[in-house]
């Protein structure tokens, strides 16, 4: 079974303004304020079937956003401050398309809200660690959806006329949840009052005027005829605020893999990245490999830009893992094998090191949201440390990023390990720890004796630091891999998914984990639920003939 | 109960002052209701008498009396059509049930919604047409503009009684908005947009209480269906004010037809220009903008709150008791729609169509309208015909928007309609012509030069009765 079929075409994932349908980017002549003017194209959805009526999204147009908050942190690194709006009349964003929705598969409804997510998530990091500030200018109403990527901003004006509102409908409407962090963000970024937060979800037209003011559902309100001027001022002050950042300009070349089949299966081959995926046993191969040269200084690095070797290993990495979530839902497990010269990641790492509010900072800020991205997949992961395979730095962050590792005990096989800056913090997850700190959360004590290891350690040695799951010799290992290989693909799919997606994050909740852990988590049940997406479920019978009928019963 | 009380500040039947709380509810959003209408109505006539009907009962026969009245001091009030005993609900998911007497909890946001935007287009229209008064082509019109002001005045009494009555701290804080909002204000416009175009000339008033009164009237049939009982009630004695803003309206272009067939009658090969009157062509491109303009009114051709007011009993269709089968569950709606460029026949869930629905009966009943106009061309012996341009003519909502369609419905490229836009529409020139016309006749017994006269006055008052007085 070399092909599996699946409910709809592959998600394409690389874009470029040139080929926006939905989003319009424009930056301010003097560079300092861009905006991103959401203006969706009803018959330009991904797939058939549905209309992207009133500024509702899809993937595509997630993508597209995605894609823009991308350019602006590396091509418009003048630009302080990021203004959204409508560029429909008295609509800003009316959410997830729900026709979308209710025609989508589960696993494909999982995804589209973990890839909405963390886009929002990117525009809080974006204002964290590169202080870009963004502004949510809702020009008309922002409901569901659309209300919750203004919440994903550091501050919203609504506009006053008497008429355009916040709200979330998903309760009242659809039988689901405003689960792209709505509810999260309610409480824990705008610390609304839970009991007004109740009420807010239950009303589907919304919250407008004064009370959204009064109820910090929106920073200010502006009327129509000061609309765009006090928009631009708002944006101005915001830009004040802003980290400035120096940069020369980096455009992002698309990322496209070459695809060649391979016996069961295809093989994508990136630049420093490669995934063989085999059908048959549902087990991917994904390769991580450091060139022998590389930029020896923070000039250098500038001077390369986007082919600085990290920096296009990380987004095809980053591609990599959006393929194997959205197009490949047969893969259970990866098997990552990081290889290449150890040099290049000292000396990479070196330079990624600190604080920098220029391109290196921004590569820094990258590697972070990607090693986030493998967290938060849905696939096992496991690391392969056999001959050959360099474990140093931001590679060791995978092998921790990894549910397993497997390392190879062997005199004559060289399996590399090494310390480095990206090891003690440079890289935190979404539960504010390193990885280290997380792996040894109950023995804190062991963090620092692997960061006192050096730059260069052997394979028992990490076993003995607490670094490998297993650590068979020579004799054992195939037989070992091939059992827990063989076994991870026979349990539940999502049996294993629930499972890593508890472990994975240990310690202190903080909103990310929240949204990921607790809002997706309810949201992805009840996504199952009859009452939902039963015959006659709130989501399915949505704008049809049908009303929905409930089963009563409270679970 | 049919009955109104007016010995209260607020005349009612309603048994008002039974509910104390209420009573003053209302008692405190009257004096906001009265500056708003000294200051957003017909201004400039406050302190005139006018020959006004007010409603003093809500039985069939005679409902109405006639006196002089100032109109800020015009006894607005609340009446509603007799509770009819054990009511059911007569369409949709809840068919067969009592009907509601309270605002169901489920429903609530959805009525409240409906209620507001039938009440921004009752205080809209007044803002609208408050500076016709200046250019009445009679005092016989002009009072038949200031009984409509006054009656779209009580419309929004309606509305804002329901308000009150039933939707708590929400319904009094919209109440207070629907005063708040302003036609084609920058800040606070009215919520649909044909109620924020300025109405500057009397053949557009004509055209308005003919054609945009009228989607009025068809809103208000789905409504007086309403499972909620007060609702209904309220809308169908609105019906009856409704009727009279549409005789003024098609009598209104009416004699305005007639006066050009007179001129072109006695004087023919002439242009009618050269006395005074409009021409034919002129007349047709007016009805042909606020006939489609007020075709938008009924929304998306295929729409999902359609489909939740009818299943949900709070909208039903127009004269529903016509129908044999009130679920509209399993049934189809064959329509013309127009996607990707292209116009594609599709059968869609009746529920989703209802706007159509709607649609189809307000063309009907335009159609009826445009044959009223044919007979006076007729009976002058003029071979000139009026017709209703294709619903998809000219559309600025629904799927049609998207594309260009002549009077026939035919789809047309960009290049076509610039070219013909200017025989299908009102153009610069031709409104400055109808606004030049627009220049006060107010003698007892006169009337401009581009109208014919009433056939019989107000009433049964004689021709040259002072109905206002200046």
């Amino acid at each position: 079974m070399a092909a599996t079929t699946y409910d709809r075409p592959p998600v394409r994932l690389q874009t470029h303004p040139t080929h926006y349908k939905h989003w319009k980017l424009s930056v301010s002549p003097d560079g300092e304020i861009a905006t991103l003017t959401m203006a969706v194209d009803p018959q330009g959805g991904e797939r058939d079937g549905y209309e992207l009526k009133l500024n509702s999204y899809d993937i595509g147009v997630d993508v597209e956003l995605n894609d823009a908050v991308q350019r602006i942190r590396f091509e418009h690194p003048q630009v302080k401050a990021v203004v959204l709006t409508g560029g429909l009349d008295r609509v800003f964003c009316a959410g997830a398309n729900i026709v979308m929705l209710r025609s989508s598969s589960h696993a494909f409804k999982v995804n589209f809200c973990k890839y909405t997510n963390e886009t929002r998530l990117g525009l809080e990091d974006a204002s964290r660690r590169s202080g870009i500030k963004f502004l949510a200018a809702l020009n008309g109403t922002a409901s569901g959806g659309g209300y919750e990527l203004a919440l994903a901003c550091d501050e919203i004006l609504l506009v006053d006329d008497r008429n355009s509102a916040v709200s979330f409908p998903e309760v009242p409407l659809l039988g689901v949840l405003p689960g792209t962090g709505g509810l999260t963000r309610i409480t824990d970024k705008r610390m609304i009052r839970r009991d007004r937060c109740d009420v807010f979800s239950t009303i589907a037209e919304g919250i407008k005027g004064k009370r959204a003011v009064e109820w910090n559902l929106v920073d200010g309100l502006l009327p129509l005829s000061k609309w765009k001027e006090g928009v631009a001022e708002r944006a101005k002050a915001l830009a004040a605020k802003a980290t400035t950042r120096k940069h020369e300009p980096v455009q992002l070349e698309a990322i496209e893999p070459e695809c060649t089949p391979i016996a069961h299966g295809e093989k994508y081959t990136y630049t420093y990245v490669s995934v063989e995926l085999d059908h048959a046993t549902r087990v991917a191969k994904l390769t991580v490999t450091a060139p022998a040269t590389c930029a020896q200084t923070r000039a250098e690095a500038v001077a390369q830009g986007t082919a600085w070797w990290i920096m296009r290993a990380m987004r095809e990495l980053d591609d990599a893992v959006c393929r194997l979530r959205f197009n490949h839902l047969d893969i259970a497990l990866v098997l990552v094998r990081c290889t290449g010269s150890a040099a290049t990641l000292h000396t990479t790492d070196a330079l990624l090191a600190g604080e920098d509010h220029g391109f290196v900072g921004e590569v820094q800020h990258l590697v972070r949201r990607v090693l986030k991205r493998v967290d938060l997949s849905a696939k096992s992961f496991y690391a392969v440390a056999d001959g050959g395979t360099v474990w140093v730095g931001s590679f060791l962050e995978i092998l921790l990023a990894c549910d397993r590792s497997f390392v190879l005990v062997d005199d004559d096989a060289a399996v590399q390990f090494g310390i480095t800056a990206a090891n003690s913090g440079l890289y935190p997850m979404s539960n504010e720890l390193s990885r280290l700190a997380t792996r040894f959360l109950g023995t804190p004590d062991k963090v620092g004796q692997v960061l006192a290891a050096g730059t260069s350690f052997d394979a028992a040695t990490a076993d003995e630091l607490g670094l490998a799951t297993y650590a068979p010799d020579a004799i054992d290992w195939d037989d070992e891999l091939r059992l827990a290989i063989e076994e991870r693909c026979a349990f539940s799919p999502d049996a294993l998914t629930g499972m890593e997606a508890n472990l994975r994050f240990p310690g202190p909740e903080t909103m990310e984990t929240k949204i990921f852990g607790r809002l997706s988590a309810w949201q992805n049940w009840i996504f199952q639920r009859p009452n939902a997406v039963g015959a006659r479920g709130a989501l399915q019978c949505y704008g049809t003939p049908n009303r929905p009928e409930f089963d009563h019963l409270r679970t | 109960m049919a009955g109104i009380d007016y010995s209260q500040k607020i005349p009612n039947n309603v048994e008002l002052s039974s509910d104390k709380r209420l009573q003053r509810a209302l008692e405190e959003w009257q004096p906001n209701y009265i500056e708003w209408w000294k200051s957003m109505g017909p201004t400039d006539f406050n302190m005139n008498d006018v020959y006004l009907r007010t409603a003093v009962s809500v039985d069939a026969d005679g409902w109405a009396h006639y006196g002089f009245v100032k109109m800020p001091e015009y006894r607005w009030g609340i009446f509603l059509e007799p509770q009819q005993a054990g009511r059911k609900i007569g369409f949709g998911d809840h068919m067969g049930e009592d009907a509601w007497q309270q605002v169901p909890g489920e429903y609530r946001n959805w009525l409240r919604r409906l209620i507001v935007t039938q009440g921004d287009t009752e205080p809209a229209s007044v803002e609208q047409q408050r500076l016709l008064g200046h250019t009445a082509p009679s005092l016989y019109d002009l009072r038949n503009l200031f009984q409509v002001n006054v009656e779209e005045g009580r419309h929004l009494w309606a509305m804002v009684y329901l308000l009150h009555t039933y939707f708590g701290r929400d319904g009094r804080e919209e109440a207070e908005e629907l005063l708040q909002r302003r036609s084609g204000n920058a800040d606070h416009p009215r919520i649909l947009g044909t109620f924020n175009e300025p109405c500057e000339d009397w053949l557009s008033f004509f055209c308005f209480t003919m054609f945009t009164d009228r989607d009025g009237k068809f809103q208000l049939l789905t409504l007086a269906e309403s499972g909620f009982d007060p609702l209904a009630r309220t809308c169908r004695f609105m019906l009856t004010e409704e009727a009279h803003h549409m005789f003024v309206g098609q009598t209104g272009v009416g004699r305005v037809i007639e006066r050009t067939c007179q001129v072109m009658k006695e004087n023919p090969g002439q242009d009618v220009r050269k006395f005074g009157a409009i021409p034919m062509e002129i007349i047709q491109k007016y009805i042909n903008f606020w006939s489609s303009s007020s075709t938008d009114l009924f929304g998306a051709e295929v729409s999902s709150n359609s489909a939740n007011f009818f299943s949900a009993g709070l909208k039903g269709r127009a004269y529903e008791e016509r129908y044999e089968e009130h679920k509209a569950l399993d049934q189809t709606y064959s329509m013309e729609r127009f996607l990707e460029g292209k116009l594609v026949h599709e059968d869609v869930a009746l529920r989703n169509a209802m706007n159509e629905v709607l649609r189809d009966e307000y063309v009907k009943d335009n159609q009826k309208g445009i044959a009223y106009w044919n007979r006076i061309c007729e009976k002058y012996e003029n071979p000139f015909r009026f017709s209703l341009p294709h619903r998809r003519f000219n559309r600025k909502i629904g799927e049609y928007s998207a594309g260009r369609f002549d009077l026939e419905g035919h789809q047309i490229s960009e290049h076509t309609w610039n070219q013909k836009v200017s025989e299908w529409l009102p153009t610069v020139e031709d409104k400055i012509y109808v606004k030049s016309l627009m220049k006060p006749v107010l003698e007892k017994g006169k009337i401009a030069s581009w109208v014919a006269p009433p056939p019989k006055g107000v009433n049964d008052q004689p021709a040259d009765y002072e109905y206002v007085k200046l």
